[in-house]
């Protein structure tokens, strides 16, 4: 194995990508472009930005206690906060995270007693049964830290007193408000992660197109007259497409990164960003091999990249077409599913590089790579050299 | 006793039903410049491209430097340059480009490589363009370019197969020049061409192909003399009943 030619023949392509429009456009170009104007499409829509100050209210309580039936109604009286019900401080939390809440309220399962018993005995405290209200704040809202903790207290007390608070106790009080931070994505922000396999997926028509050039023109039986091996070859190939792909995540991360996109990234994110996207690159190299194997012309070739390029793009990017029950099954045969689904726990979910959800995703594209790379070599060294 | 550069024994290729070369047998000497003539179709590209381990002969045997082609290829690819028929160069990368990059394949250390490729360049009169891509060249400055990749690894056999086809005359007489020098530096080269005059001006020896078959053998002045000729042209005409470029 002679690296010089290795190097020279990988040095060749990614100046026919930098030089020739049509490649610097597909490979660069588009991905920069597709994630500048699916940004600006996209980021305000589903972006849960709050109007007005919408609270959670979780009750634990049972649904026919009249007491918290008031509690809920009192503040809904007040009009300043508009109450959604839920069923589990789980769902509710999540929208409080994701900007979708300002607040969330949990009414304790004792509230009912509590307050019965402040009614049966108003001025004996000891007979009274004491419990208290849980309430989150979203940390990024000033409106909901000033406004909430009192309109609640209020509301409080005109359900158990029937009127503005006193200077008297209750057995109920409001905990100290928990800060929670909220991030109120967008429908781009769940697009994001499927945009870079999206980018890298046309890899294969280019590998294609440029494996089909070089037969046609005469260029590939040159390059075989000379000492350079198979493996020199290929391993070229690989290895300018590999960082043609690189380029494009960081393309896809600059473009939606100005357009206001702020996944959750470390370091360790974008490396393993860069290592899953490259190593998908793998399949739509061998992808793209498989296309020129059976392709005569460059005109062929694009069209035939396409019953590769179309699956992969409608069952494992961003493209919402995985809904139904056959739908699902087939994304689990694209390599491009698992690369979306790694990164959209990592830079959706911020969930960590060595969750073993992710750690899987990432081995299934490394199988998927190497398999499709090699069948491509085959097939292309086998059939498609002349 | 001279030594052989090229040992081609029995050599037949078949396409399926089509037999592109039939039972070929030559022996080219070293240094030696040995010109294969024919229309298009009689086999000279066939012939270069099995000398050259792009395919596999039916029968026979290929020998090249020493090595037979269908065993040991990738000594013989150590051996030759090629330079193709069709016009083959990035049009992306300029012209100095897709010299060097050929000399990188062959592995020719960077230094020597371009100082060759400089010296290339200018003897065929593409020094002033060598840095413009090679897709904004004319015709004639891509098969000039063409010739200067395939030798630009200074090879021991060289395999031009109709290096001048539509060429000026300008550019053709820089390049004759230039497969002559090649001859003086003791190399040896196979050209392929169907223009007579070419062969009679340059090749020591020539084989008249047709069908697949060697016809005529010899230098130009015994090929005229055995068959009465004034020129190439009217031996293959005496050979063949039809004039050279008229086709297989």
């Amino acid at each position: 194995m002679e690296l010089g030619r290795v190097l020279a023949l990988a040095k060749k392509d990614l100046k026919k990508t930098i030089r020739e429009t049509g490649a610097l456009f597909m490979t660069l170009l588009f991905p920069l472009v597709m994630a500048l104007a699916f940004g600006v499409a996209f980021r305000g829509i589903g972006s849960g930005e709050v109007s007005g100050l919408d609270i959670g209210v979780v009750s634990l309580e049972d649904p026919q206690d009249p007491w918290a039936i008031k509690f809920v109604e009192v503040i809904e009286a007040t009009k300043v906060l508009w109450v959604k019900g839920y069923d589990s401080n789980e769902t509710a939390q999540r929208d409080l995270s994701q900007g979708r809440l300002s607040a969330v309220i949990v009414i304790p399962g004792d509230f009912g007693e509590g307050c019965d018993s402040y009614s049966a005995f108003p001025s004996e405290p000891s007979l009274w049964m004491n419990t208290s209200i849980r309430l989150y704040l979203d940390s990024g809202s000033m409106m909901a830290a000033y406004t909430i903790p009192p309109t609640v207290n209020n509301a409080l007390s005109v359900t158990i007193h029937g009127e503005l608070p006193q200077a008297v106790p209750s057995p109920i009080h409001v905990e100290s408000p928990s800060l929670v931070e909220a991030r109120n994505l967008s429908s781009f922000d769940y697009m994001a992660p499927g945009l870079f396999p999206f980018a890298a997926i046309f890899l294969t028509m280019i590998v294609a197109q440029s494996f089909v050039y070089e037969r046609q023109t005469g260029l590939l039986r040159r390059i075989l007259v000379t000492p350079t091996t198979s493996a020199e070859f290929m391993l070229a190939q690989v290895l300018s497409n590999m960082v043609v792909a690189l380029a494009q995540v960081a393309l896809v991360f600059v473009g939606a990164f100005l357009v206001g996109y702020r996944p959750y990234v470390d370091p360790s994110v974008m490396a393993f960003s860069f290592l899953i996207v490259s190593t998908f690159s793998l399949c739509c190299i061998g992808f793209g091999l498989i296309t020129a194997t059976i392709a005569k012309s460059e005109g062929v070739a694009t069209g035939i990249s396409f019953l590769f390029i179309m699956p992969q793009m409608l069952l494992g990017t961003f493209v919402p077409m995985g809904g139904t029950q056959l739908g699902r099954i087939a994304a689990q045969l694209m390599p491009s599913h698992y690369v979306t689904d790694a990164l959209t726990s990592l830079l959706l979910r911020g969930a960590p590089v060595t969750s073993p959800a992710i750690l899987l995703d990432a081995v299934v594209v490394s199988i998927f790579g190497v398999v499709v790379l090699l069948v491509g070599i085959l097939l292309f060294g086998r059939y498609g050299k002349s | 006793m001279a030594e052989t550069a090229i040992l081609i024994e029995n050599l037949v290729k078949r396409f399926e039903d089509v037999t592109a070369i039939d039972g070929l047998s030559l022996e080219v000497e070293k240094g030696e410049l040995f010109g294969l003539l024919g229309p298009n179709g009689a086999g000279k590209t066939t012939t270069i491209n099995i000398l050259c381990g792009l395919l596999e002969p039916t029968e026979g045997r290929a020998v090249v430097g020493g090595f037979e082609v269908s065993k040991e290829p990738e000594s013989v690819k150590g051996l030759i340059g090629v330079c193709p028929q069709d016009t083959a160069v990035y049009p992306f990368l300029t012209g100095r480009e897709n010299v060097e990059l050929f000399g990188d394949l062959h592995a020719v250390p960077r230094e020597s490589l371009r100082r060759k490729a400089d010296e290339l360049l200018e003897k065929m009169g593409l020094a002033e363009d060598a840095n413009r891509q090679a897709g904004k060249y004319s015709g004639g400055m891509r098969r000039r370019i063409n010739l200067v990749m395939g030798l630009v690894h200074d090879p021991e056999i060289a395999f031009l197969d109709e290096p001048t086809v539509g060429m000026d005359p300008q550019s053709r007489r820089a390049v004759w020049d230039f497969i002559l020098e090649l001859k003086a530096a003791g190399k040896t080269v196979i050209l392929t061409t169907h223009y007579m005059e070419e062969a009679e001006e340059l090749c020591d020896r020539v084989g008249v192909i047709d069908h697949g078959r060697l016809i005529a053998l010899g230098t130009p002045a015994e090929l005229k003399e055995r068959h009465g000729a004034v020129d190439l042209e009217e031996v293959f005409i005496r050979l063949t009943g039809r004039r050279i470029r008229e086709g297989a």
